[in-house]
């Protein structure tokens, strides 16, 4: 036997929480340990640290690949090492019922992989990895055979859209900044990722922080930058490590610093640690944190491009939109342009999550249907349950219902029923989920992260936010829908930054799609999805309860009665609508109308 | 002011407030500015926001201090060595401004040879600021397009203040920062009026307008316009005034509104002199320490009782409006000096009160410089003068076609060193240097009279370093002796590194803690201004 | 220079004027919460919104610089609803005691509340529930009134530079503090409180002193130091109750905290009230008449006078009083009694 054998452990932040570290180290004490007898195993082996390549749910996922033959594994965990490195590593017999299924492989060939395409391939730890994957020729591209107006044209024409929310188109945002005349020019990342359930910006910077690392070079040259920042939320110690890491390795290897591959251009990169407030991923307020101040954001106009950082025309993208430049520059803009629809270029990183069989980081082609993400990408609905909506644009995206599922996936196309791109979080939603609670959900979360500068967005968000608490409490008042409307839009329209002016989009969103759930908790008191504990009545069915004495211990007013061993009761009197027997229960025997 | 006017002619801020916004560098030397005068100093901070370059000359590390691009911590009485060291990295570097030398100084020759001696290193050696700081300082103030000089007390009240003034004189002069905008000479004026004290002749020496008393034309002037035969002979200055006292040749004194038995430098010298006089009056709002010695005491107004006009810091002539009816019998001081001008002199009407716009209308009448001023123009806002006619908008910055001297140029004054009066030694080894903080004004006799002036600021202190408290052994708030060649007083220790070592600072507002018991009366022997900055102590637990 | 319309009317204004300013110069009224033409745009109220021709949004007319050809339009049934609705929206979380409240008449969040008529409010919900804290002589916070306008924590950075204020919490919790909630840098100059647009900050020597009814203005000159601050003395019968300074004087409004605070000298029970007079050397002080007091001094001046000659007499006047008081002073003495003995204290 001479063949050779690569074992790649997924070492995200996901594959880590799943118990990655350990099954990487069991890994290297087994391989390194005497015991196993096979010594072209030590010599032909090699064990790699890999990035998310996405499907979390299914960590720790492990390939084994033998000769360029992979087979991948899922659920693994330490303690099933020994079999993997006995059966297939050592005797060629891969562990057939470890291994991922039919629906793995869906969720993968479905997506279009550009930035994603290397996480879960190459070592994010290593550069000659990403050097082994055409790392830095870009850069090297770029710096030394075009001018900084041509890379510009370039990015314009591949149609590059900014993937922090806005979708602004990249190149024009780019040309804007180099044409003011100044001392100096900053480009910053942005990596303060601070939508819930949205890690599409960390899996990046984990999985191949030299991407990013080589986009912002590419940018810094176009506008004439010195000074680059990456703006990363301090909640991301793995990302922050192998940022450092990486940024040391391109500082050693010559691609940080002076003199870049030989030119005159310099160009050096700072990291600055966010301290976890949602609105400093709006740019203005993380240009304040830069610079020492409260992360509180600043009119436009003036763009930051025109007067940013110090006052200096300043370019901020976003994480995801300096990964992609490294491939525009090496396939050309034509190949750019020609991946997405009409108006949106590329693809796009989505984190799929929510009521859903396959959840995951997914990237897929700009202009792909609802549907198929949902259905061929994400496998359906958990449970065979019904779909309901599904929300986009982490946390003012808006609610995108039944209805619209055929709809393309792109800037455009979300806008145009009321949602959005943002970040790319995708969250399904199924028949369980109350709507009224979706959006309230949602909005405790901007409530909360309101800077408090402007007067719609830090008391207006609050009053929408308590209309819709008393309206999932059954104090709903006629009206309040369109109270709800009217605040909605006076928000939206007239709050300072992008966050006071999406927040109201849950609200307007499902308002307009599911007015009808609305309308059932104000007038008939009763909520549909029967997730509303205030408008529940609880009760136990006899038949199903067994006396355990579970709930009656559960309820904390004592509204429940019950002999031991004997089906119990609750006085409805007395009930508070908590929901504490319904969870308690371990036999469904409480039941919610 | 002497030694402005012998420089250019006359002696005020040479340009205005609003204009330190728009400097390019600022050297403020002997001048506490944001707590002396707050509202000036916000100007300051506003020219650094938009990025000029301040250096700060102090030897405490003043609140300012924060805002400097450059400090220089000179030990207390050394400033015109400081300022004739800067002057000598100016011309050795050849950054001064030799057309304005040429077109616009005389004096020039004898000024460059005598700042020779004053190398970096000579001005390292007397005054403790590194000869590169000196340097920085020099390029900073000479290489900007405006840069104006801020002074107070810190440089008057020494014993070679005038020579202090003379050298910030040079120093705009050499850069040719004198007479156009946003720069100048601009001595920062401590009380409200001062400058109108001295415009309306409260003076020894001159009429209102700086008309010298000795020059028999403008007597002549002024007795025609009196219908008086006046004294062609200069009188006492105030310092002059204490010793005249205790010699017996002064006799009778009448003080308004004035509190020097606090704020006198050596007060048991002053305080015994008036002890002296046979007959004292004091006109005031409180009974003051000097109020106390007095033989009659006449009750005044404050400004808040009042018509009549102030002259700020900046030339700017204000109206002072009544707002309040007086307490008890408290009659118009200008009524109370009326009564006694009518009484002394017999003449005139006792019945009848002067009317504050008519006097200004006289004094505008003697005058030229203010000659276009009259209230109906003051009534909706000051006026900065000169302002000669009455269609003159006033002038915000001086000398801008010549020098109000003879030929219209200004003076080149060489100034040699002269060390402080009295210097440390074995017996009194600390340098004591006076001063006002923020909460309280002069003597005090209106801020320690408002409770939150006085919650915040209740008690004398003194500030010492923490090395000289280590020697000392004394902990913050224990109290200390403080005791001179003159006296002796108790306050509590405030230990900060705001005072360099070996130099302490006392606030002059607190009476039972008077800093001026110890301060020494050492005069400038031209101006005669004491030496309040400077004096030697003995500190003991 | 730039051209644009505004309302329909053109102006000419400076390049980096705002639409706010360039409005202000054609004498159209927008209103603002928390701008001051001193300090930089804020843009955190978005009472100042209008609506420029191919922006998508209203913007703030404060923050938006003037462009060549830019038309805008001020009012309209859009933008009344939105600033309707944000008042309503500031009044939803304003502790309504207009009645007892120390800004009352001088307000501008009441003035706003009247002008769109907001009785009923559409909003109502829960309220800030700051607790007071105020360990100062000077400042007096209420916080539950304040706008977060931010004006005070920019004049304290801008004007001031000591920075003594900054922004704590988020959301409906945001709030205006000093450092960990205490004095830290505090120089008391007060110009927090004269830029406050509510009763949120006052000065704590106003409390209790009559606020509109009955209050006299007088437009005057402070008698610290040298700067000249002009200041408007609010009084209430003969008592002086408050010190303030107009926007548009050469201090621009800026005070220190003595003549903003120091006021309460000029009440004082110390002030002397009658003439004073030690009948012989060494005696005690003795209430005397005008008449006899200045005889008195007449007489004893002119004795000495005779006796010595004029020059044994002198006078210090006042760097505290006025110009016509130091004439006549001076006056006194050259003309008077006839000698050149009269001198000030400036010199300390």
């Amino acid at each position: 036997m001479s063949s050779e054998i690569i074992v790649n452990v997924c070492m995200g932040t996901g594959g880590i929480a799943a118990g990655g570290d350990l099954v990487m180290e069991e890994f290297t004490k087994q391989f390194e340990a005497a015991g196993i007898e096979n010594a072209t195993v030590k010599e032909k082996c090699k064990l790699h640290k890999v990035g998310c390549r996405g499907f979390c749910a299914r960590d720790v996922l492990v390939d084994v690949n033998v000769d360029g033959a992979v087979s991948t594994y899922q659920y693994i965990q330490p303690e099933m090492v020994s079999r993997l490195i006995q059966d297939h590593v050592v005797g060629g017999r891969p562990v057939k019922e470890w291994l991922v299924g039919d629906d793995y492989h869906t969720f993968h060939d479905n997506q279009t992989k550009i930035v994603l395409g290397d996480l879960g391939k190459i070592n994010p730890e290593s550069i000659n990895d990403y050097l082994g994957v055409d790392g830095y020729k870009a850069a090297e591209k770029a710096l030394t055979t075009m001018t900084p107006a041509e890379v510009i044209a370039t990015v314009k024409e591949s149609g590059l859209r900014g993937r922090g929310g806005g979708g602004f188109p990249t190149g024009l945002k780019w040309s804007f900044c180099a044409a003011n005349k100044s001392d100096q020019y900053y480009i910053i990342c942005n990596a303060d990722e601070g939508d819930p359930g949205a890690f599409m910006d960390r899996s990046v910077v984990e999985g191949n922080p030299h991407a990013v690392i080589e986009g912002m070079i590419i940018g810094a040259y176009a506008i004439g930058a010195s000074i680059g920042y990456v703006y990363i939320r301090a909640e991301y110690p793995l990302a922050v490590d192998r940022l450092h890491m990486a940024l040391k390795a391109a500082k050693e290897h010559g691609y940080l610093g002076e003199k870049l591959f030989g030119t005159d251009f310099n160009f050096k990169i700072k990291v600055k640690l966010g301290a976890g407030a949602f609105v400093c991923g709006e740019e203005t307020a993380l240009i304040a944190s830069i610079e020492g101040e409260r992360g509180m954001p600043r009119a436009k106009p003036p763009f930051p491009a025109n007067k940013g950082l110090w006052g200096k025309p300043t370019i901020i993208n976003n994480v995801e939109t300096f990964a992609n430049l490294p491939h525009i520059l090496n396939k050309g803009a034509a190949w750019y342009a020609s991946i997405g629809s009409e108006k949106s270029k590329g693809t796009k990183v989505i984190a799929l999550t929510g009521k859903i069989r396959n959840t995951g980081l997914i990237e897929i082609p700009m202009g792909m249907p609802l549907k198929d993400i949902i259905f061929n990408i994400g496998g359906g609905i958990e449970g065979n349950r019904l779909f309901k909506a599904v929300q986009t644009g982490g946390p003012s995206g808006g609610c995108i219902p039944q209805q619209h599922i055929d709809l393309p996936v792109d800037y455009e196309g979300l806008a145009s029923v009321g949602s959005m791109m943002g970040s790319g979080g995708m969250v399904v939603l199924d028949e369980t989920d109350c709507m009224v609670n979706i959006s309230k959900f949602f909005l405790e979360f901007t409530q909360s992260e309101s800077c408090g500068k402007c007067v719609p967005c830090r008391i207006g968000t609050k009053r929408l936010l308590e209309i819709l608490t008393r309206i999932t409490e059954g104090e709903g008042k006629e009206g309040d829908i369109e109270l709800l409307q009217e605040l909605a839009e006076d928000v939206r329209d007239s709050s300072l930054c992008g966050l006071g002016m999406s927040a109201p989009n849950p609200v307007l969103s499902t308002i307009k799609y599911f007015r009808h759930e609305y309308e059932a908790h104000i007038k008939n008191k009763k909520c549909p999805a029967k997730v509303c504990n205030k408008l529940l009545t609880f009760f136990i069915r006899e038949d199903m309860c067994v006396g355990c004495g579970m709930c009656l211990r559960a309820c904390p007013v004592n509204a429940i009665s019950g002999e031991k061993k004997m089906p119990h009761k609750v006085d409805n009197n007395l009930c508070i609508q908590c929901g504490s027997c319904f969870d308690a229960c371990k036999f469904s025997a409480v039941l919610k109308e | 002011m002497a030694g402005l006017a012998t420089k250019f002619g006359s002696g005020a801020m040479t340009n205005s407030v609003a204009e330190i916004a728009e400097n390019e560098a600022m050297l403020v030397i002997g001048s506490n500015t944001t707590e002396n005068h707050p509202i000036i100093s916000l100007r300051m901070k506003e020219a650094v926001a938009k990025g000029a370059k301040l250096i700060v000359a102090d030897p405490r590390k003043i609140p300012l201090v924060k805002f400097a691009t450059l400090w220089l911590r000179h030990r207390p009485g050394t400033d015109s060595t400081l300022l004739n060291s800067i002057m000598n990295v100016i011309l050795a570097e050849g950054l001064e401004d030799k057309k304005f030398i040429k077109d616009r100084t005389e004096g020039y020759e004898e000024f460059v040879k005598s700042l020779e001696s004053f190398t970096p290193e000579y001005g390292e050696e007397i005054t403790g600021v590194p000869a590169e700081d000196i340097k920085k300082a020099a390029r900073i103030f000479a290489s900007a397009n405006n840069a104006g000089i801020y002074y107070a007390m810190g440089i008057t009240q020494h014993v070679m203040g005038t020579y202090n003034v003379c050298a910030v004189g040079n120093l705009a002069m050499v850069t040719g920062n004198v007479g156009k905008y946003a720069a100048g000479v601009n001595p920062l004026r401590g009380q409200n009026n001062v400058q109108g004290a001295c415009d309306m002749g409260s003076l020894p020496n001159v009429y209102p307008g700086y008309q010298k008393v000795d020059i028999p034309a403008i007597k002549q002037k002024f007795e025609t316009a009196w219908g008086k035969t006046l004294s062609g002979n200069v009188g006492l200055t105030a310092s002059e005034m204490t010793g005249a006292m205790l010699d017996g040749t002064l006799k009778g004194l009448y003080v308004f509104g004035e509190n020097p038995a606090l704020s006198d430098p050596n007060t048991t010298h002053s305080v015994k002199a008036f002890a002296a006089l046979d007959f004292l009056v004091v006109q005031d709002i409180f009974m003051t320490e000097t109020a106390q010695l007095a033989d009659v005491v006449l009750p005044g107004t404050t400004f808040a009782e009042k018509e009549g006009t102030f002259t700020s810091s900046e030339r700017r002539v204000q109206r002072v409006r009544k707002a309040i009816k007086s307490p008890g019998e408290v009659r118009l001081d200008l009524d109370i000096i009326d009564q006694i001008y009518k009484r002394v002199s017999g003449e005139g009407d006792v019945n009848q009160s002067p009317n504050p716009s008519d006097l200004f209308d006289e004094v505008a009448a003697l005058w030229p410089g203010i000659a276009g001023i009259n209230y109906d123009r003051l009534e909706k806002e000051g006026l900065q003068w000169p302002c000669p006619t009455a269609d003159h908008p006033g002038t915000k910055f001086l000398f801008e076609q010549s020098f109000s001297r003879e030929g219209g140029k200004a003076l080149f004054t060489p100034v040699p060193f002269v060390a402080s009066d009295e210097l440390p030694d074995k017996e009194y080894p600390y340098v004591l240097t006076t001063g006002r903080e923020l909460f309280h004004y002069h003597t005090g006799t209106m801020t320690r009279r408002s409770t939150g002036l006085n919650r915040i600021a209740p008690e004398a202190f003194v500030e010492v370093n923490p090395a000289d408290a280590d020697v000392l052994g004394v902990g913050q708030g224990e109290f200390l002796t403080v005791s001179s060649r003159r006296g002796s007083i108790k306050l509590k220790a405030k230990v900060s590194k705001i005072v360099p070592p070996n130099v302490v600072f006392i606030p002059f507002h607190y009476k039972e803690a008077a800093a001026n018991l110890l301060t020494s009366d050492a005069m400038d022997p031209i101006c005669k201004i004491m030496e309040a900055k400077v004096c030697a102590v003995r500190i003991e637990k | 220079m730039i051209n644009l319309t505004i309302d329909g009317k053109s102006i000419e204004v400076a390049e980096g004027t705002t639409v706010l300013e360039a409005a202000k110069q054609l004498g159209i009224k927008i209103p603002t919460l928390c701008h001051d033409d001193r300090l930089k745009p804020f843009g955190a109220c978005r009472l100042c919104i209008v609506e420029i021709a191919g922006m998508p949004k209203p913007v703030t007319s404060c923050t938006t610089p003037a462009t060549a050809g830019m038309s805008v339009q001020t009012q309209s049934a859009r933008l009344y609803r939105l600033r309707k609705t944000t008042v309503e929206l500031l009044l939803s979380d304003h502790p309504n005691d207009c009645m007892t409240c120390i800004g009352t008449g001088e307000c501008v969040l009441q003035e706003l509340a009247y002008q769109y008529g907001i009785r009923e409010n559409r909003f109502a919900g829960a309220m800030r529930e700051h607790k007071r804290v105020d360990h100062n002589p000077f400042i007096t916070r209420d916080q539950n009134k304040c706008v977060m306008c931010g004006l005070c924590v920019r004049v304290c950075d801008e004007v001031q530079g000591i920075g003594a204020i900054g922004y704590a919490e988020r959301g409906f919790e945001a709030k205006v503090i000093p450092p960990f909630g205490h004095d830290l840098d505090c120089v008391f100059c007060g110009q927090c409180i004269s830029v406050c647009p509510t009763g949120a900050l006052s000065g704590s020597i106003w409390s209790g002193k009559p606020r509109m009814e009955g209050v006299k203005f007088t437009d005057t000159t402070c008698t610290y130091c040298g700067c000249g601050c002009n200041i408007t003395l609010r009084s209430h019968g003969d008592q002086v109750i408050r010190v303030e300074s107009k926007s548009d004087n050469h201090n621009r409004g800026w005070l220190c905290v003595k003549g903003r605070f120091g006021f309460d000298f000029i009440n004082s029970t110390d002030r002397l009230t009658t003439p004073l007079i030690r009948r012989e050397k060494g005696g005690h002080f003795e209430k005397a008449t005008w008449d006899e007091a200045l005889d008195h001094i007449a007489k004893k001046f002119n004795e000495i006078k005779e006796k010595n000659g004029p020059d044994a007499l002198a006078g210090l006047s006042s760097a505290r009083c006025t110009n016509e008081e130091n004439y006549l002073f001076q006056k006194l003495f050259r003309a008077g009694i006839g000698t050149n003995n009269v001198d000030h204290c400036a010199r300390y």
